[in-house]
């Protein structure tokens, strides 16, 4: 009996050391994102973020040469699968990222996270991946999709906004987006609009949104979706009755650019900002603009994140990329600077950290942009964290 | 709730107008020439995108739809002349396959040229804010589109009901061979026709640019909505092109805004917020489907 248990013991601790893990000679990363399209500004900071966070390590994550292999998903699932499925079996990467839109994650997460690849996603955040189908091999370095919604619903009730409607795309991204809004904010929702994703002429919704009078009207529209809708809704007149209110997706660098003025006085909710004081973020900001020639938006700090997270990671397990338990344990440490300052994941492998209000105005180059106002919520976790079972 | 209405049916007829555009010169070439034109969608792409470039160059609307009338129409004349005209006598597959190839190459030309991102196109400033319209605002941008629309149907009419070359064109889609035999050139009509076709579509996608997105791929949609037209209206018919564009306009639009309003009243709003949206984006194949049940000629048959 005492030998069999000797046996077994020494068996169990050859398998557990048995992926005699050696340090890999570079890291493969494979980068997916939205880059054609209306949409096609998210995945561009996105992946300019990630490529200057590179462009900061010297070409390296971990101290390994990085390959970052990019491909367009072109905001299409079934294109997403594709490049996805030949990222993982052709080029076996060690990374997947650069995500935009939360449906796109949720079809290519199976294949990803089957194949016991890390997947670390800079934007979308499903609350699916939040609690139920949490998972050792997803991250989320950006947030869960309710909780930059939930701020600006806190704010909307603080306002005293006693009437809201919401416009928001039907797809897992527009849900949370509504859910998360409608968590915090305890006035009256007087309608919640659902629109195609990918719609650009809101003229029906413009029109209803007229004849319903709300005092706001809370829209989650990124990309092209929110720029049409911001200067449709200006150009029908409805301004000068109703106030718009939004999360800090459709509120950054590239809407106002393709916007201006309508959007100066629009407050919204962000987990960063441009002027958020720390080193990293000042180094941040200061070599995106210099690199880009244009100021970053909350996509590309998401990003530069994500590098920054990765870079972490396989340093911290010395190159052993083979060696996934602990890859996952230097993941879920995140020993990195964040430009947003402290960051740290929850147990669903979501951050829990602080949520901010910004308002686009004049800055003191005279510049249409963002300015950091205060704190809404410190240290928050997401909503479905409670409903994740993360394996050991 | 009248507002409501009244806003939705301007909406409507917007969307329509621009509709036929696209649909008067697909259902000519699909009537008379029996030729089926997938690539009537990048038509439209290839008039966006050169009156962005064109508007940005010159720094004028104008000048930007203009030009994208003009450029599409030689490029347009220069398709049919060179690669269209060889696929008339062949069956409908050969020209199915032959103009999705080219939507293929449009969509990686314009890529190639442009770049992925979308081209940005604003209306001319003067138009970009709200008017007063029986007593609530509507942006200025859209009543231009429907002037412009209204302008080009009425154009039509007087081009197709009252000038030769318009005879010659109703000759052609109501009998091809009766037409030829009666000495009418169908080889230089064609090319005409299609220049034509293609000049509108190039008129609609400028006129539509500031409202949706100058991008790749933007033909495709809305080329789905100009088959329903035609098929609605009756193939080959300009009057049925008018009205069906028109049904499609104001039942799209009228649907998005009321179906989820009706539906609340016997829903939860939640039920009534995912379902409207669905139920609206079917209601015009379902009118499509209506219209072919009872005409399946569609309303206004060319061929009668």
């Amino acid at each position: 009996m005492n030998k069999k248990k000797t046996i077994a013991a020494l068996l169990a601790a050859a398998t557990l050391a048995a992926p005699a893990a050696f340090a890999a000679d570079a890291v493969k990363v494979g980068f997916v994102s939205t880059l054609s399209g209306p949409a096609a500004g998210l995945g561009v900071d996105i992946r300019d973020g990630f490529q200057l966070a590179l462009k900061h390590l010297g070409g390296k994550l971990g101290n390994l040469p990085a390959e970052v292999i990019v491909a367009d998903d072109q905001q299409n699932p079934n294109t997403a699968k594709q490049v996805t499925e030949r990222l993982l079996k052709k080029d076996k990467v060690d990374f997947m990222t650069g995500i935009v839109f939360s449906n796109i994650l949720l079809t290519v997460a199976k294949p990803v996270l089957d194949s016991r690849t890390f997947l670390i996603s800079a934007n979308a955040g499903p609350s699916q991946l939040a609690g139920e189908d949490c998972n050792p091999y997803f991250f989320n370095v950006a947030w869960q999709n309710d909780n930059v919604a939930e701020a600006i619903g806190k704010w909307a009730s603080d306002e005293g906004m006693k009437t809201v409607i919401s416009v928001a795309p039907n797809y897992p991204g527009g849900k949370d987006a509504v859910s998360g809004f409608k968590r915090f904010y305890k006035g009256k929702m007087a309608d919640e609009m659902y629109t195609k994703l990918g719609q650009l002429d809101y003229a029906a919704e413009l029109a209803q949104l007229r004849a319903a009078k709300p005092d706001a009207v809370y829209f989650f529209l990124p990309g092209g979706m929110g720029i049409n809708f911001v200067k449709q809704f200006v150009a029908a007149g409805l301004s000068k009755d109703i106030r718009l209110i939004t999360s800090g997706f459709s509120a950054d660098e590239d809407v106002i650019g393709a916007v201006g003025e309508p959007m100066l006085g629009l407050f919204n909710s962000s987990h960063w900002a441009h002027d958020m004081d720390n080193a990293a973020n000042r180094k941040f900001v200061a070599d995106f603009e210099k690199e880009y020639k244009r100021l970053p938006s909350l996509y590309a700090s998401q990003g530069y994140d994500a590098a920054m997270l990765m870079d972490a990671a396989v340093r911290q397990v010395k190159g052993k990329l083979d060696d996934k338990a602990a890859v996952r344990k230097a993941l879920e440490a995140a020993q990195f600077a964040s430009v947003r300052g402290k960051f740290k994941f929850n147990v669903n492998h979501y951050p829990v950290q602080d949520y901010y209000l910004r308002l686009v105005r004049k800055d003191e180059k005279g510049r249409i942009t963002n300015k950091l106002m205060g704190t809404i919520f410190t240290n928050h976790a997401d909503a479905y964290v409670g409903q994740c079972k993360m394996p050991k | 709730m009248t507002q409501l209405i009244l806003e939705q049916a301007l909406n409507g007829l917007q969307f329509g107008l621009m509709l036929f555009l696209l649909a008067a010169g697909l259902t000519l070439v699909f009537g008379i020439m029996d030729m089926i034109n997938l690539s009537h969608g990048s038509l439209y792409m290839g008039g966006a995108y050169l009156g962005a470039a064109a508007a940005q160059a010159a720094g004028s609307f104008l000048v930007g739809l203009l030009a994208a009338m003009l450029g599409m129409a030689v490029v347009g004349a220069a398709l049919e002349t060179l690669l269209l005209r060889r696929l008339y006598a062949r069956d409908h597959l050969a020209q199915v396959l032959a103009t999705f190839a080219l939507i293929l190459i449009a969509n990686e030309t314009v890529r190639m040229i442009w770049g992925p991102q979308p081209l940005p196109l604003n209306p001319p400033a003067a138009l970009a804010g709200p008017v007063e319209l029986f007593g609530f605002s509507y942006p200025a941008y859209r009543l231009l589109i429907i002037g412009v629309g209204l302008a080009v149907a009425a154009f039509l009419y007087l081009l197709v009901a009252r000038t030769r070359a318009g005879m010659w064109v109703r000759a052609g889609a109501a009998n091809r061979e009766m037409a030829e035999a009666l000495g009418v050139d169908v080889r230089r009509l064609f090319t005409g026709i299609f220049a034509l076709g293609a000049a509108l579509c190039a008129a609609a996608g400028v006129l539509l640019g500031p409202l949706l997105a100058v991008q790749v791929g933007m033909g495709e949609n809305i080329l789905i909505l100009a088959f329903v037209v035609i098929v609605i209206g009756g193939i080959g018919s300009i009057r049925g092109a008018l009205v069906g564009s028109l049904l499609v306009g104001v039942v799209d639009t009228l649907g998005r805004a009321l179906l989820p309003t009706l539906l609340r009243a016997v829903a939860s709003p939640e039920v009534a917020g995912h379902l409207g949206p669905a139920l609206a984006s079917i209601t015009i194949y379902l009118l499509m489907a209506a219209v072919l049940f009872f005409r399946p000629q569609g309303l206004f048959p060319a061929r009668a």
